[in-house]
């Protein structure tokens, strides 16, 4: 009775994970797909708590159990309720690595628990042929597989999420050398290798199995940390969207683990919508996986072109000229990017606009798919400032709005209006849509310098005669121009 | 290579459930629009929390005296649960201001 209203809750369950999923991708239902999955989660766990069999035996440990589910949604609601807006990334990749951790764990206690059943088999009949050949059995083997991808891939995954969240927050610097990536092809071999080798030698030596067992948890911890390391920055979420469908494999490996069914149909989901969502990821982007993985943007005969060419002059513009340039404007569009979100600036770039609008300029942000430090990130942003919807323009209906626009204010963005996009076929960015910023009548840029952005190119509207550049960190120069405006 | 065709063949139910969903996924999934890209990797984040199932189970089927397993599968379960929860909080939270702006 109980088993089988356990397959009910699991069948309910995995249906809620693919209606989830189904309602976060569209914009009206996205909020109650996200507590449809949800729902279903919490029906999974406390279905398998209550009503989950071995051997016709309900679980124990309950006091274990519910101290751990306990201490862990305790600090899951608070770092989930605290974490700012703008450090959203590096709490996913956080989350994540967890996850992967979780699925790495589970498969450390299943692989000691097969080693116990082996020597046990061992010790009373130590040469009977009937033992080892249940040892040898396709089904123990087939165990020790899926056990030892369920290790790996969460244990690259957990350490992966912890470099990219270091990436994030800064505490871990980009990290190269000669020769990396046959370090990270050779480890990978090892690891493969050395997987192989455990499957055929177990059962026969559970001693050496065991050694060989965290040997491979260790170059997997390792592996994941190299993998990671030489990626920049801003390629992270990326790479978090692709960790991120890696745990969803390691815990589908725990569906067939236990063979349930909604730990697989919930990792296989995730691991497929996210390998998708990394390409959508990159396409938005204009990149390729590949050269996210290998990092060779902006090397290569394109940068050295790029760079070689002569820039001429870029002229700097006051803060109190800016001030005027803007008040005086009758429409003033924005153009927020990475830098604003890095500068945490959007509570005072809304400032800035509600003050503009007081002086009757019509004030507009136009926003770039990839603005800020995640696709749609920017759009999150902005919303918790409590910029309206309605002006927040979409990259075609901004790039339609230019033309009859006074002035372009650009905050930390520089890719995504680098004219290079459309006229030079040389550059690495060549085709990627951008915001026609250069059809407006003044552009003024803050940056925090000249340095190139994370393409590492230069950018042309930099040094057009309509653009000036005011130089300093987002959320300050806001703050300077604002009380500037309020005298003019 | 024998165990391995055993293995598919004593699986090849689980195996179906694996080939559709895969496809399954990738079909939700393609037509999102890129404002939705972060919520979307948040929550999709949370939902392969779901490996919490597992700990759950390695926790309650491991004898009161074995400490090993007890504790690896005591911090597989706090893990599993952060990813959970915060996963689905911090999804909800970013959705929640979208929500609201659109009036």
């Amino acid at each position: 009775m109980g088993s089988s209203i356990l397959s009910i809750i699991y069948l309910i369950g995995s249906v809620t994970f693919i209606l989830g999923l189904k309602m976060l991708s569209k914009p009206d239902t996205a909020r109650k797909g996200n507590l449809v999955a949800a729902a279903g989660m919490s029906l999974a766990i406390l279905g398998t708590i209550f009503l989950y069999r071995v051997n016709d035996a309900p679980l124990h440990n309950y006091g274990w159990i519910f101290t751990g589910l306990v201490i862990g949604g305790v600090i899951g609601v608070l770092s989930a309720k605290k974490v700012k807006m703008t450090a959203m990334p590096e709490m996913v990749s956080m989350f994540n690595g967890m996850g992967g951790a979780c699925a790495a764990l589970i498969s450390i206690v299943e692989f000691d628990h097969l080693i116990k059943l082996i020597k046990n088999l061992y010790a009373p009949v130590s040469d009977d042929h009937l033992a080892l050949q249940l040892l040898e059995s396709s089904a123990s083997k087939g165990m020790v597989i899926i056990i030892l991808l369920s290790l790996i891939i969460g244990a690259v995954s957990c350490a992966g999420s912890i470099v990219a969240w270091g990436k994030l927050t800064g505490k871990v610097k980009d990290f190269s050398f000669n020769g990396q990536h046959f370090l990270n092809m050779g480890v990978l071999a090892l690891i493969v290798g050395l997987s192989v080798w455990l499957v055929c030698i177990f059962g026969i030596s559970p001693g050496t199995g065991l050694i060989v067992f965290y040997v491979v948890f260790l170059l997997a911890l390792f592996y994941g940390v190299l993998f990671v390391l030489p990626i920049g920055g801003a390629d992270m979420p990326v790479v978090i969207s692709l960790l991120n469908s890696f745990t969803g494999v390691a815990a589908a490996c725990g569906g067939f683990l236990y063979s349930n069914p909604v730990m697989l149909t919930g990792g296989i989901l995730v691991g497929s919508a996210g390998t998708i969502l990394t390409i959508l990821m990159c396409k938005a982007m204009n990149r390729s996986l590949k050269n996210v993985l290998i990092g060779s943007f902006g090397g290569g005969a394109a940068g050295a072109a790029a760079s070689g060419k002569e820039q001429g002059n870029y002229k700097e513009i006051s803060l109190n000229d800016a001030a005027v340039v803007l008040a005086y404007a009758n429409k003033v569009i924005i153009v927020p990017g990475y830098g604003l979100a890095v500068a945490q600036a959007q509570h005072a770039c809304h400032e800035l606009e509600k003050q503009l609008e007081e002086k009757g300029v019509e004030v507009k942000y136009a926003i770039h798919p990839v603005a800020g430090r995640m696709p749609g990130h920017m759009n999150v942003l902005l919303a918790e400032a409590d910029v309206p919807y309605e002006k927040l323009l979409e990259m075609e209906d901004a790039n339609a709005e230019f033309p009859t626009t006074d002035a372009v204010l650009i905050l930390g963005a520089n890719d995504v209006v680098n004219p290079a996009a459309k006229s030079d076929p040389a550059s690495p960015i060549y085709g990627m849509p951008i915001l026609e910023v250069e059809n407006a009548k003044v552009v003024i840029v803050n940056k925090r310098s000249m340095k190139p952005g994370y393409a590492g190119i230069e950018n042309d509207l930099f040094f057009q005669p309509k653009t000036s550049m005011l130089f300093g960190d987002a959320k300050k120069v806001l703050q300077e121009l604002l009380s500037a405006i309020k005298e003019v | 290579m024998e165990y391995i065709l055993t293995f598919l063949h004593q699986h090849i139910d689980l195996i179906y459930i694996v080939i559709l969903s895969v496809f399954l996924g990738i079909e939700v999934i393609s037509r999102v629009p890129s404002v939705l890209h972060t919520p979307l990797m948040s929550g999709a984040n949370a939902i392969h929390g779901v490996v919490i199932i597992g700990a759950i189970i390695v926790m309650g089927k491991a004898e009161a005296d074995n400490y090993p397993a007890l504790i690896i599968g005591f911090l597989a379960v706090i893990l599993g649960t952060i990813n959970v929860v915060g996963g689905f909080v911090v999804t909800d939270r970013m959705l929640e201001m979208f929500k609201g702006k659109k009036k």
